[in-house]
């Protein structure tokens, strides 16, 4: 008897597939467009993928696209910007001190359940209707995942590289600098990934007080409206959003942690 | 420069792990230290080197260091203890950039000529085999030109024959230019090969139980060469028991 050895290795390693990602939407959209054509999924229920684009194209022609993104992504930049500056600092200095440690994580985890959406009032109270609420709101949203993934990122750089440069005598900012942030950084990188696309989804409710323009503002007078071609236009300005934050960070990551085994 | 152990015992909590150890270390010779497992031997590597306080006695340094020296007393850990988003040169670079030197460049020249990895300057960590990124790191220690080198196992995560070719360039690198090192092995090979004076520890709690002293220059030392292999035996002979009753002891822990 002589029967072959069965392979029974492989898996459990992810690889690049290319194109898969873009075949999941077409095939999505195509069942959207055949639905709603053949009538088996009525207009109330899902706005035509074709009408979609139409609006879409018709927003870009009158030059209402970029009137709207444009305020959008400027409210994202900032906000986002302080929220994970802020983040990155706090988190790390909790995993640094025992003091901050001991006297920030139980106030971060009060404050992470809070849907900041709630806290838009006092915001406008604090910081006025203008872009100034806007930008604490998405600061505050996306400081709080920051913060723990930070800390947490921290906690796990090798300990033993530490203790290298000590017995080197590095001093504490040069350790700080050349060992525990570029050590953190693959745990920094990944809550950027979730802070960012909460980023996104604050933007919209940011938007929802004196916003004369903004991709948020243009969504909401269309839910208002139930004008749900321009309702999904704007959606899918969002998603586009946030795949280009997913396949920027993604170059970032191949750039600085090319290290990485 | 010299070392000096006065009267260092250590314990953690309630167990004592070293007891009245009194010891000196000689500039310009390798004492190896050994002893069965969990007798200390890397405790009192790192009570050496200041990463931990004695519980009682002091270690003492006897005179000052060389001209040049950046840090007198300087690791080569088992684990290399590499950045690894750091290329060769960078992780030696890390060492001497807080100390700003004009001449930093032509220093990282220099030590990796002498561990022979110039043509890997650029490569990262995670390109090299074991052996090389522990020449790496002998590199980066010898770049501060320390006064003492304090090794702790360092050739214990290589393979037999990395570890023969490693302690060949040890030797080498001896021999060109003497240098102080106190190093700790469990393999009693190595320390034949290596020391000038072997430090053999008792089980737990570690106390000095003899002192050997090998004449035969570093570089005469052949692998396989009888008297070597003669002592390694005395050694084991000292050892033997102990070690298998630290060995015991651990499964009783």
């Amino acid at each position: 008897m002589s029967d072959q050895v069965t392979f029974r290795g492989g898996g459990f390693a992810p690889k690049r597939v290319r194109g898969l990602g873009v075949l999941v939407f077409v095939l999505l959209i195509a069942f959207a467009e055949w639905g709603t054509r053949s009538g088996m999924i009525s207009a109330l229920t899902l706005p035509r993928p074709s009408d979609v684009l139409g609006t879409f194209v018709e927003l870009w022609q009158s030059g209402g696209l970029f009137k709207h993104l444009l305020p959008s992504l400027s409210r994202l930049a900032v906000g986002a910007t302080l929220g994970v500056i802020a983040g990155v600092s706090v988190g790390v200095m909790i995993g640094l001190f025992a003091y901050a440690r001991a006297g920030l994580v139980p106030l971060v985890a009060a404050i992470f359940p809070i849907p900041k959406i709630a806290l838009l009032p006092l915001f406008v109270i604090w910081f006025g209707i203008d872009e100034a609420s806007k930008y604490a709101l998405i600061a505050f949203g996306t400081f709080t995942p920051t913060v723990v993934a930070t800390y947490a990122a921290v906690d796990n750089v090798d300990r033993t590289l530490i203790r290298m440069g000590q017995s080197f005598g590095l001093t504490w900012w040069s350790i700080v600098r050349k060992i525990v942030l570029p050590g953190a950084m693959p745990g920094i990188l990944s809550g950027l990934r979730i802070s960012l696309n909460i980023a996104i989804i604050l933007l919209v409710a940011a938007e929802m007080l004196g916003a004369q323009y903004g991709v948020g503002a243009y969504i909401l007078e269309a839910g208002s409206l139930y004008d749900l071609e321009r309702l999904f236009a704007g959606v899918v300005i969002l998603s586009v959003l946030g795949v280009a934050v997913s396949s920027v960070i993604g170059m970032v990551e191949r750039r600085l942690l090319r290290w990485r085994v | 420069m010299d070392l000096k152990l006065d009267a260092v015992t250590h314990r953690y909590s309630d167990v004592d792990v070293l007891r009245d150890i009194s010891l000196d270390i000689p500039s310009g010779k390798i004492t190896c230290i050994v002893g069965p497992s969990g007798c200390g031997k890397s405790t009192l590597l790192r009570l050496l080197g200041g990463l931990e306080k004695p519980t009682e006695g002091a270690v003492r340094q006897v005179g000052s260091p060389p001209e040049g020296c950046l840090n007198a007393l300087t690791y080569v850990f088992q684990d290399f203890a590499l950045l690894p988003w750091r290329t060769v040169e960078g992780n030696v670079a890390l060492v001497l950039e807080d100390h700003k030197l004009p001449d930093q460049a032509a220093i990282i020249a220099d030590v990796l000529a002498r561990t022979r990895l110039t043509d890997f300057a650029g490569a990262l960590p995670k390109q090299l085999s074991g052996g090389m990124k522990q020449r790496v790191a002998i590199a980066r220690a010898l770049a501060v030109n320390p006064a003492v080198m304090l090794m702790d196992e360092p050739l214990s995560a290589l393979d037999s024959q990395t570890r023969e070719l490693l302690m060949d360039d040890l030797v080498g690198l001896w021999t060109k230019q003497p240098f102080t090192a106190v190093y700790v092995t469990h393999n009693l090979a190595e320390a034949v090969r290596l020391g000038h004076r072997i430090v053999v520890l008792s089980r737990r709690p570690g106390e000095v139980r003899e002192i050997v002293e090998i004449d035969t220059a570093l570089d005469e030392r052949a692998h396989g060469d009888a008297g070597l292999e003669a002592q390694q035996q005395y050694l084991w002979g000292l050892m033997r028991e102990e070690a298998a009753a630290a060995d015991a002891e651990l499964m009783n822990v």
